[in-house]
């Protein structure tokens, strides 16, 4: 509905015919209206803006340092658990890792189990997920949790019940294709994107009718414009059109349909302008020799047209990657100042290494600087071209097959993998998790299999030069592209953290302790070790007038595979397990939900 | 590069394997047109260390430096095994440790998990190793990665990346790319 309705006869006689309807308002009308209730957690990453904003002060910098386990409840499951809770009413909705389990809590009676749905799936799908059985999360709307399996399905279960309304299966599971991305439902249609770009899947996100499953369109990340959906001479990269079948022309031969660009990250969205936003992730294989080209479009940013999936604007940040820097991290929508303007904004820390404020509507790259000082890899971004500077030293492809490039930084793992990071409105800063991780890297020739990994190099990863901590979570100035302040932490930080009005910024460590810190200083104002590793995003709600704060907790996922692989030998050995090696001395396994409030 | 399928010539291996020098070798051909004997030079078996024994499938230097099969064994393993089976053949929570397995172990109750897969589902268990029988990446290194496991399983090897390797031969990188269907 517009929102300045002329006062004319017709429209008044619409609205009288409106008013004397039942209230048939839909997903997004509602959703539009819950996300912006603090008391609730609607969307996986807050809001549709991906912000993991919090306007809820109870909590805050003077009072923090009270706070306490209200209640814990274990999810049965081992392995990472990435994600976080949902809160619609009084209800939690929680999740796991594989056969992913869906719980409905009631927070009325500290986490009454309300209804549990465990799916049958085959576990022939275990082995082609690449890091981890992690799934990030359930959907909520019109009435329904939606859930994405590791097998593809995505099904709608009612909210209330837990019955299954309908299924919808994305993609083959024998081929690689698997699912562990959080969906997001908008208007009517709930939209999810899908993982296996080790195994040479073709990206693509879809969106279903939120009623019946049935598929409203799809949009592949490489391939003829009618796959891509793309527009050659209205859909821009930079400002300029894009041109006729974009997704094939820089591609070798047919390689393109086995190309990678999936999209397990995270999907944001305006309303206001009716778009869409996410990145694609790494070209398939890891081996650069072996496909030559700029790979479009993988490692881009997406705008796409919500109801058609029609691309407005692409921007491809790392052309024919070289290191696995998948570009799925979430984008951020901000509405801020730059240069002294009222700027519809774009944030997105990439796993490259270089943070990136773009303009949302126009797809104009305005900044992008690197938000961890040991990124090696390029020297800086050309704003105009939009090209990384690269240093040959550590190109992969310069060096070439069978030789293992060293020193490279950052690790595959990227500066910063999918955990979202959050940005709170009061302070206008970006609070960023991050890897502080470097790698040798040595790609080798491989031969493409349906259903078979599809790698092609080793990789050994290990602290940046000259120190040992493993990550550091930051404040990050968004309009000048500059660090605030950087909090050294031995492991990667590995959680998605959450801003609230109270002045307090939360995340996790690998250890598994929850810390609340100041916005404006990153001073730390309290800490609790919960029961294993935090991989999780953290959110807050309130129940019963009362503010609470929630995480996930239960190490793995892909800084944690070393865990969840189960090594005790913490003595020398390298690669990303190798790092994390001595995580073992910290923490466990083990899916647990913990609750936090004040002491009443 | 255009992608043709690859054509598994030993589809069960479980004791119908091309033994040949007492290495059971896994044959991928691009081509079922080609001359059988210059086509199907199994590159597995090629670079397989010529010895006699399939209990010690290696050779390391006294100075430490591994022959070519042990490296690559390392890489192919450490790009694929390694996210069910950990990294160097430590074992997770998901798969065995293949250090130990090894220690009992046949060469051919080997290949035949390799080729065939395994699973061990149930209420304790979620354990499921895929069929990679039809995988040229893993079919064609498959005496390479043995080679590097039952190294590591003797103690000869230890972990992370072997600092000094032998290069690749050319018969190597023929058989290679002969196994791989890839031009050189």
């Amino acid at each position: 509905m517009p929102r300045l309705l002329r006062v004319s006869g017709t429209a008044l006689a619409l609205l009288f015919a409106l008013a004397a309807l039942p209230t048939v308002a839909s997903a997004n009308d509602d959703l539009l209206k819950l996300e912006k209730d603090p008391n609730q957690w609607v969307t996986p990453l807050g809001n549709y803006a991906g912000t993991r904003y919090s306007a809820l002060k109870q909590i805050n910098a003077q009072n923090v340092k009270n706070l306490q386990p209200a209640w814990s409840f274990s999810t049965g499951v081992l392995r990472g658990h990435e994600g976080g809770p949902l809160v619609i009413g009084d209800t939690m909705y929680i999740h796991a890792p594989f056969p992913n389990t869906v719980f409905a809590l009631d927070l009325a009676h500290n986490g009454k189990i309300l209804w549990k749905y465990e799916p049958k799936q085959d576990p022939n799908v275990i082995p082609v997920m690449c890091c981890d059985t992690v799934n990030r999360g359930v959907a909520y709307g019109d009435g329904m949790i939606f859930l994405h399996q590791a097998d593809t399905t995505l099904v709608a279960l009612d909210a209330k019940t837990g019955k299954v309304a309908w299924t919808a299966k994305d993609g083959d599971p024998t081929k690689g294709e698997t699912g562990t991305s959080a969906p997001l439902v908008i208007k009517n249609m709930v939209l999810i994107g899908n993982s296996g770009g080790e195994f040479g899947v073709r990206g693509h996100v879809t969106a279903y009718d939120t009623k019946t499953g049935k598929q409203v369109w799809r949009a592949y990340s490489m391939g003829p414009d009618a796959d891509t959906l793309m527009d050659p001479d209205k859909t821009t990269a930079l400002g300029k059109p894009v041109g006729k079948d974009s997704g094939i022309s820089t591609w070798q031969g047919d390689q393109w349909k086995i190309g990678g660009g999936t999209t397990w990250g995270w999907i944001s969205y305006d309303p206001e302008t009716n778009l869409i936003y996410y990145g694609t992730g790494n070209p398939s294989t890891w081996n650069p020799v072996q496909r030559p080209g700029d790979n479009k479009w993988s490692m881009t940013i997406f705008a796409r047209d919500a109801d058609t999936g029609m691309a407005k604007w692409v921007y491809q940040m790392t052309p024919h990657d070289e290191w696995d820097y998948d570009g799925v991290n979430e984008m951020i929508l901000t509405d801020q100042k730059f240069g002294g303007k009222d700027r519809k904004l774009l944030v997105h820390f990439d796993r490259n290494g270089f943070g990136y404020t773009l303009d949302r509507v126009t797809g104009e790259l305005l900044v992008a600087e690197k938000y961890d000082p040991a990124v090696n890899w390029a020297s800086k971004i050309d704003l105009k071209t939009g090209l990384p500077v690269r240093d040959k030293k550590y190109s992969t492809e310069a060096n070439g097959e069978d030789t293992n490039s060293q020193g490279i930084c950052p690790a595959a793992l990227g500066s910063k993998d999918q955990q979202p990071a959050a940005y709170s409105p009061e302070t206008g800063l970006f609070y960023v998790p991050t890897n502080h991780v470097c790698m040798d890297y040595e790609p080798y020739k491989v031969a493409y299999t349906a259903g078979q990994p599809y790698v092609g190099a080793t990789l050994s990863m290990y602290p940046a030069p000259g120190g040992t901590n493993l990550g550091n979570f930051i404040a990050w100035d968004a309009e000048k592209g500059k660090i605030v302040w950087s909090i050294p932490e031995p492991f990667s930080v590995w959680s998605g953290a959450l801003a609230t009005a109270g002045g307090v910024v939360f995340y996790g460590t690998l250890e598994g302790y929850l810390k609340a810190v100041d916005a404006k200083t990153g001073k730390e104002l309290y800490k609790f070790k919960t029961p294993s590793g935090i991989i999780g995003n953290i959110n807050t709600f309130t129940s019963n007038g009362k503010q609470y704060v929630a995480v996930l907790s239960g190490v793995g996922g892909w800084a944690g595979i070393g865990m969840a692989a189960g090594l005790t030998n913490p003595n020398e050995g390298l690669g990303a397990v190798g790092a994390y090696q001595s995580l073992s001395q910290y923490t466990q396994l083990g899916g647990t939900l913990t609750v936090f409030a004040l002491p009443d | 590069m255009p992608f043709r399928p690859f054509l598994f010539r030993a589809a069960v291996l479980t004791g119908s394997l091309i033994a040949i020098g007492g290495f059971a070798a896994a044959t991928f051909a691009q081509d079922k047109s080609s001359d059988p004997a210059a086509g199907q030079q199994p590159a597995a078996n090629a670079a397989a260390p010529a010895a006699t024994d399939e209990e010690k499938p290696y050779h390391i230097a006294a100075d430490g430096t591994v022959d070519w099969s042990v490296y690559n064994g390392f890489r192919r393993y450490n790009g694929i095994c390694y996210v069910c089976h950990g990294p160097d053949g430590e074992g997770s929570t998901f798969a065995p440790a293949l250090v130990n397995s090894l220690k009992t172990m046949s060469y051919d109750q080997f290949l035949d998990t390799v080729v065939n897969g395994k699973q061990d589902v149930g209420t304790a268990n979620d354990k499921k190793m895929p069929a990679l029988g039809s995988d040229p990446n893993v079919m064609c290194y498959i005496n390479d990665i043995y080679a590097y496991l039952k190294a590591r399983s003797d103690g000869a090897v230890g972990r992370g990346r072997p600092p000094k390797f032998e290069k690749k031969s050319e018969d190597y990188a023929k058989a290679e790319n002969a196994c791989m269907g890839t031009p050189g």
